[in-house]
């Protein structure tokens, strides 16, 4: 049996924390070796550990991963988190892609330039609340189902609670006109890996440090 | 036929005979790796009317023909698929182009993750303004001759294998094959270093089904005339900034 997957990237969210949730989800236990300093990465570069130069990097099975959306489709692919069947997948992904181009408007704020902020903040809300949230209402609304896909616990539905958590960061009431997601929320969050992930002390990390962020403690 | 949005709705041979129809604008952009895949797994294709107005897209957008709002948009099976990974990932595992195991998609997704990553960049060479263009480029050659190819001359040359991943034609083939082509473009000595994916082009562009979508008159579409720029950018609102 191989050991636990290893997770290399920074300390910080960035694009390792969908991975961190999903291995969570799936009840993945797995270790981290933080990317700290420029000679860290050098390191891992030279080691010949990083395909395209890049992390993140997961050493999984045997293989030392890289490419986000390569490493969350292998390991949903393994826990049986995408779907019965080729159409079911097709629907996970777009609605994965969904709420990875929101996470990523929402991860790419504290890179903005300061008079950039303000409006690109402004445009997170309006997308997540005319354009993505919506969607993902509607799906259970439609068909009345506990889960997104298929009447079963799969990728989309931790990455849409990850996006709404992440979205509820930049604007704690964002879900008041989406009663079914408020629901959602609560239902996945239930869910005794994701409960567990969701606890002080879980490997789940913070926001990064923005003072723009309007978050009230 | 009649119109449908709903999957299932169809039984199987009716399915079969709809061709998949591709919804965007004249041009590459993100729709062109779905023309790329669909041509080398031997799959006709129609084109929508070609969207030249914003008019045309919000029209699109009010008929709920877009999930997120967004093109490319591919009327496939009973289904409108939107986000451009969603559709490749489909085509590629409907027509067997998506490895026989979970290991050999992990592969492939790895290697097809990158080509996308240097197709981003050259995707958005055009948007730079004047004065950070060159420097870009630079940084597109750099990119594809330090980092990503490489790789790829290293993996096929490790293996030996005429293609990338399992020994079989897979959807990574298709698409290092497209980013060659397009960094040919920046660069058309940019092989020089690579005598293992100059054999690979060779190869894989005699594959008969991509061969004859590299034919002239195919739905290969042609780089994006510059001054057509300032039109696409306004359908979708696309900012210079």
């Amino acid at each position: 049996m191989a050991g636990k997957p290893k997770l290399h990237y920074t300390k910080g969210r960035g694009k390792m924390e969908s991975i961190r949730w999903l291995l969570a989800a799936a009840g993945v236990e797995f270790e981290e070796e933080f990317v700290e300093t420029k000679e860290d990465l050098e390191m891992l570069r030279k080691d010949g550990a990083l395909l395209f130069q890049q992390v993140p990097m997961v050493d999984i099975d045997g293989m030392k991963m890289v490419q986000t959306r390569a490493i969350l489709s292998y390991i949903a692919g393994k826990h049986n988190l995408y779907g019965k069947d080729l159409r079911e997948r097709a629907l996970i992904d777009m609605y994965v892609e969904g709420t990875t181009d929101l996470m990523g408007m929402i991860m790419f704020l504290p890179f903005q330039p300061p008079e950039e902020k303000e409006k690109n903040f402004a445009l997170i809300i309006e997308r997540a609340t005319t354009r993505y949230f919506p969607v993902y209402e509607k799906v259970l609304k439609d068909h009345g189902q506990q889960f997104l896909v298929g009447n079963q616990f799969s990728w989309a539905d931790v990455h849409l609670l990850e996006a709404i958590l992440m979205a509820e960061e930049c604007k704690p009431d964002i879900l008041s006109p989406f009663p079914q997601l408020q629901a959602f929320k609560g239902r996945i969050s239930n869910i005794p890996t994701i409960k567990k992930f969701l606890q002080p002390g879980s490997q789940r990390k913070p926001p990064a440090d923005d003072k723009f962020m309007a978050q009230e403690p | 036929m009649k119109e449908v949005s709903e999957p299932g709705t169809l039984c199987e041979i009716q399915i079969m005979a709809i061709k998949p129809k591709l919804h965007y604008f004249n041009g590459r952009g993100r729709m062109e790796t779905i023309r790329w895949l669909l041509a080398a797994a031997g799959v006709e294709f129609e084109e929508a009317e070609y969207l030249e107005t914003r008019k045309q897209y919000e029209k699109l957008i009010q008929d709920g023909s877009l999930l997120f709002q967004q093109v490319p948009m591919v009327e496939i099976d009973g289904m409108k698929m939107v986000q451009t990974r969603a559709i490749l990932n489909y085509i590629a595992g409907k027509h067997n182009l998506y490895g026989k195991d979970l290991k050999e998609r992990a592969l492939i997704d790895m290697y097809v993750e990158a080509t996308m990553d240097l197709n981003e960049m050259i995707m958005h060479h055009p948007l730079q303004p004047p004065e950070a263009r060159a420097k870009h480029l630079a940084s597109i050659i750099e990119k594809a001759t330090t980092r990503y190819f490489p790789v790829y001359e290293k993996a096929l040359k490790d293996h030996g294998q005429d293609f990338l991943v399992g020994n079989r034609f897979s959807r990574a083939d298709v698409q290092l094959l497209e980013t060659i082509l397009i960094a040919e473009e920046c660069k058309p000595d940019i092989l020089s270093k690579f005598p293992v994916l100059q054999a690979f082009k060779a190869r894989i562009s005699n594959i008969p089904t991509i061969k004859k979508f590299l034919q002239p008159g195919s739905q290969k579409k042609p780089p994006l005339d510059p001054k057509l720029l300032p039109k696409v950018m306004s359908i979708f609102n696309i900012s210079n900034e």
